[in-house]
Order: C-alpha cells, then sequence, then structure tokens
C-alpha cells in the first residue's frame, strides 16, 4: 500500500508531465524542483505542464522485466529529451527495430504497471514516435 | 444554442483481419467478411484500456478547439468495459486532462449507447446554466469470448465530445429517446465475457430500438430523412446499419461517410461516435446530421445536428478519424489473443 500513496502523490507527474520552471532563469525541471539550483534564492518558481514533444537521446532493448508491466518482451526504453530541455526515462510503444537516436517522440496516455489482479492499476505517461 | 463545442477520437493501432480469426475457428472467413461486410478490427495495446483511451479522446477534444480544461464542470465516461469495477473512469480522465477538482463526474454503463446518455446529461446541466462544459465520452475495449460470433467484431476505440453553448461547431436541434427492457446481450457481474441471445439481437433489439428512436426525432422536429446531409448509426457490422436507414428512408450515401465498422469493427460505446465525428471531420456549415444510437438492454437515443460556420476553425486542429484509419499494424492470432488478455501469465 506504501506504493499506492507513493504513486498518488506524483500522479500530476506521471499523468500530465507536470514539472516546474524557474521564472527567473528560464530552467525547466522534470521531475519538478522546487528550488532552482542556479538562481537558488532568487528563483521564482512555478508549475508547467511539459507540451509532450521531445527526442530520443539513447535507448536500449529490455528483454526481461516484471510480470505486471503490461508489456510485450523486448520493450524499448530510452532517454528523452523533451523540447523545453530536461531529460526523463521512458518505455518507447514500437517495434524497438525502429528506434534511432534523434526520433522524434510525443507523449501518450497509458497503464504503467499494476498492485496484481486485485490491486490498483497505475497510469501515466509513455511515448510513441511522433 | 446548445451543442458540441469540440470532439476528439482515438483508435488502437492495431488490427486483426476477420479472415484471421475465422481461420483459427476453422470457419469460412470470406463468407463471415461478406456477411459481417467488416474486413478487421482494431485491437488494443497491452497497456490500453477504455481509461486511457478516453483520456486520448478527451486530450484531443480540448486541443481541437484550444479549450481550457477548467471551464469543463462535468464529465462522464460511458463504456461497457471500464477498468475498475468500482473506482470511476471518470475520475482518472478529469485528473488526465487537468480538469479542476471543483466538477462533478461518473461513470455511464448502457451496452454501446453509455455515450449518448452522456452527451444528453451534459445537455442538461449546460442548459440550466449549471456548467460551461460538459465532457460525454464512450470508450470501449470490448470483449468477447474466444469462437463466439461476436470476436470478429469486438473492437476498440474512443470519442469524446465537449457539449457546450458558446463556440459551438454544431448545434443539437433536437433528441428523442426510446427503452425497452430487452434481454438481446448482457454480462453478469464478476463474468469475463458478454452472452447474447444470438438471432435475437437483430429484429426486436438493433432495428426496433433504431428505427423507434429515429422516427420519433422525425415527428418531433418535422424534418425528413432528405433534409439530413449525413445520417450516422450504431454499427455492430455493415449491415445493419444499411438496412436500417433504407427501412427509414435513408440512402447509403447518407450513411456511408459515417460508416467506420469495416475498418475498425465494432467500438461499442464509441461506435456511433466515431462515426459522428468522421462526418464532422468533413462537413460544411449549415449542414444537418443525424445520429442514432444503440445500446443492448435495450435502448436508442436520436439526435439532429446542424453544423455551424465555427466547423471549420476546428477541423484541421488535432488528429481526424481518417488519420486512425490509415496507421494500423495487424497482428496473428496468437500476438491478438496475448493483446486481449486472453491468455493470462
Ligand atoms: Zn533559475
Amino acid at each position: 500500500m506504501a506504493s499506492t500513496a507513493k504513486f498518488w502523490r506524483e500522479q500530476a507527474a506521471r499523468y500530465n508531465l507536470e514539472g516546474t520552471r524557474c521564472v527567473n532563469c528560464g530552467a525547466f525541471f522534470y521531475p519538478p524542483r522546487i528550488v532552482c539550483p542556479r538562481c537558488r534564492r532568487n528563483g521564482v518558481i512555478e508549475r508547467y505542464k511539459f507540451k509532450g514533444t521531445g527526442e530520443i537521446i539513447t535507448y536500449t532493448t529490455v528483454y526481461q522485466a516484471p510480470r505486471n508491466l503490461n508489456r510485450q518482451m523486448p520493450y524499448a526504453l530510452a532517454i528523452i529529451k523533451l523540447d523545453e530541455g530536461p531529460r526523463l526515462l521512458s518505455e518507447v510503444i514500437c517495434d524497438p527495430e525502429e528506434l534511432s537516436t534523434g526520433m522524434r517522440v510525443r507523449s501518450v496516455f497509458r497503464r504503467i504497471g499494476e498492485e496484481g489482479e486485485q490491486g490498483i492499476i497505475y497510469y501515466g505517461t509513455k511515448f510513441v514516435p511522433a | 444554442m446548445i451543442g458540441i463545442v469540440s470532439y476528439g477520437v482515438y483508435v488502437p493501432l492495431y488490427r486483426i483481419r476477420v479472415e484471421e480469426i475465422a481461420k483459427q475457428w476453422g470457419e469460412n472467413g470470406a463468407s463471415i467478411k461478406a456477411g459481417l461486410m467488416v474486413e478487421a478490427k482494431s485491437v488494443p495495446d497491452l497497456d490500453e484500456d477504455a481509461a486511457t483511451m478516453a483520456v486520448e479522446a478527451a486530450r484531443a477534444a480540448i486541443l481541437r478547439a484550444s479549450l481550457n480544461p477548467r471551464d469543463i464542470g462535468a464529465i462522464y465516461v460511458g463504456a461497457e468495459s471500464h477498468p475498475y469495477a468500482v473506482k470511476p473512469t471518470a475520475t482518472i480522465v478529469a485528473a488526465a486532462i487537468d480538469a479542476s477538482n471543483s466538477i462533478t463526474a461518473a461513470d455511464f454503463e448502457f451496452a454501446c449507447k453509455a455515450g449518448t446518455a452522456a452527451i444528453q446529461t451534459c445537455m442538461g446541466l449546460v442548459s440550466m446554466g449549471e456548467i460551461r462544459y460538459g465532457l460525454a465520452i464512450g470508450s470501449d475495449t470490448s470483449q468477447a469470448s474466444p469462437g463466439d460470433a461476436l470476436e470478429y467484431t469486438a473492437a476498440a476505440g474512443s470519442a469524446a465530445f465537449v457539449i457546450g453553448q458558446d463556440r459551438v461547431v454544431a448545434e443539437i436541434e433536437d433528441y428523442a429517446s426510446f427503452t425497452t427492457d430487452t434481454p438481446d446481450f448482457w454480462r453478469r457481474d464478476m463474468q469475463k465475457y458478454p452472452s447474447h441471445s444470438g438471432r435475437f439481437t437483430g429484429e426486436p433489439a438493433y432495428f426496433r430500438h433504431t428505427i423507434a428512436a429515429t422516427e420519433a426525432l422525425l415527428e418531433k422536429t418535422g424534418l425528413q430523412p432528405a433534409d439530413f446531409d449525413f445520417a450516422v448509426f450504431h454499427q455492430p457490422n455493415g449491415k445493419f446499419p444499411l438496412k436500417a436507414a433504407k427501412s427509414l428512408g435513408f440512402s447509403s450515401a447518407q450513411v456511408k461517410p459515417g460508416l467506420l465498422v469495416p475498418y475498425i469493427g465494432n467500438t461499442y460505446s464509441a461506435a456511433s461516435l466515431i462515426g459522428l465525428a468522421a462526418v464532422l471531420d468533413k462537413a460544411s456549415p449549415s449542414q444537418r446530421i443525424l445520429l442514432t444510437s444503440f445500446g443492448s438492454g435495450a435502448g436508442s437515443d436520436s439526435f439532429a445536428f446542424r453544423v455551424t460556420d465555427r466547423i471549420e476553425e476546428v477541423q484541421d486542429k488535432a488528429r481526424k478519424v481518417e488519420h486512425f484509419i490509415r496507421s494500423k499494424k495487424y497482428l496473428d492470432y496468437a500476438a491478438y489473443a496475448k493483446h486481449q488478455g486472453k491468455i493470462r501469465m
């Protein structure tokens, strides 16, 4: 149940790619930061919803994973650079052979996993070729 | 003027051909395909369900008309495949479109017409002035028991409609409904697959309700079939809507633009609504559209829409139905069975 509560707290970030940005220097943060590391005390942090578009920096193919991932093996995992700047690790839904560095991707809403057949279903963001 | 302010659709990428399913069960694929007038049906990905597809359609609807999700005051999601038995899909959609917490929300269930029931409920709240916009969604990943006749058509898709009084792209001129207690198709609690009474699903169910609701609408509005540019009916297969249209006096030319079942199968709660979206994608100002849904159990809702000048501003702002028809990857039966959760891991 601990993970149910943790997931719920992070819901806005997972569902809507919600992070933050510093109005003072223009930096974007995902996952959200509450202090700008550059501006420190002068930083002005506000909520920011990322557009969900970006490109693949690097990727790998996963051949074995836990069974509750709702995913066919093998599947593709990539580091994605969002157009606003931050990088994140996400599954990219496509044939791993179709992947390439620099490939454009966009965010979609999918099942991320579940706590077994009786537990809650985790939803969140994954990416597909744009 | 109450009407559609925006709309969005979603159909999964995967398809399975009717002939591939027939091959599995030793049936004659060509004759089934011709009988149903269905070539292939859509199949959800392993991580897709009625909630994820509802979110995709809702986001497309918000994007299409550049709406502020905080202006939405009600969210209703119609499905017969809600991912939770208890825990509303509407709550997941609300969070995933960043709607306000100060909204009313609920899930609807009326087989394949839960989405049009959601539209009617939104119309009520909008006309009372209680909300600015209401979001009505039909979304389903329908399940059929392996080898059952319904397996050839039970597909997946979603359509979302924003109902309001300002920035209307299609006015809802009027509606009429027809409801009876008819046991043509059902699923008992805790059962994975639905049951149906075979041939009984035709005349006393689909045709009786579709025709009665449409005739009631025509009588209420004084409109004739010839007054409509398009007619969209619930589409469990290709033949039923064409037959219903003919007996009501509509031509197949009025029906074909909104007939998607040959390419994606029966998307249940989304079926007639995706048909309506396909027509809105190509409609011109002042054209008139008839929509009649059907849900087993049984009932039909029939609407008359009049397209406004604003339609041209929104048509190209989100993915059209045509995009989803064209984007597809075919699965073989083994991969399909896994996608449908028929093989439990
Ligand atoms: Zn800063």
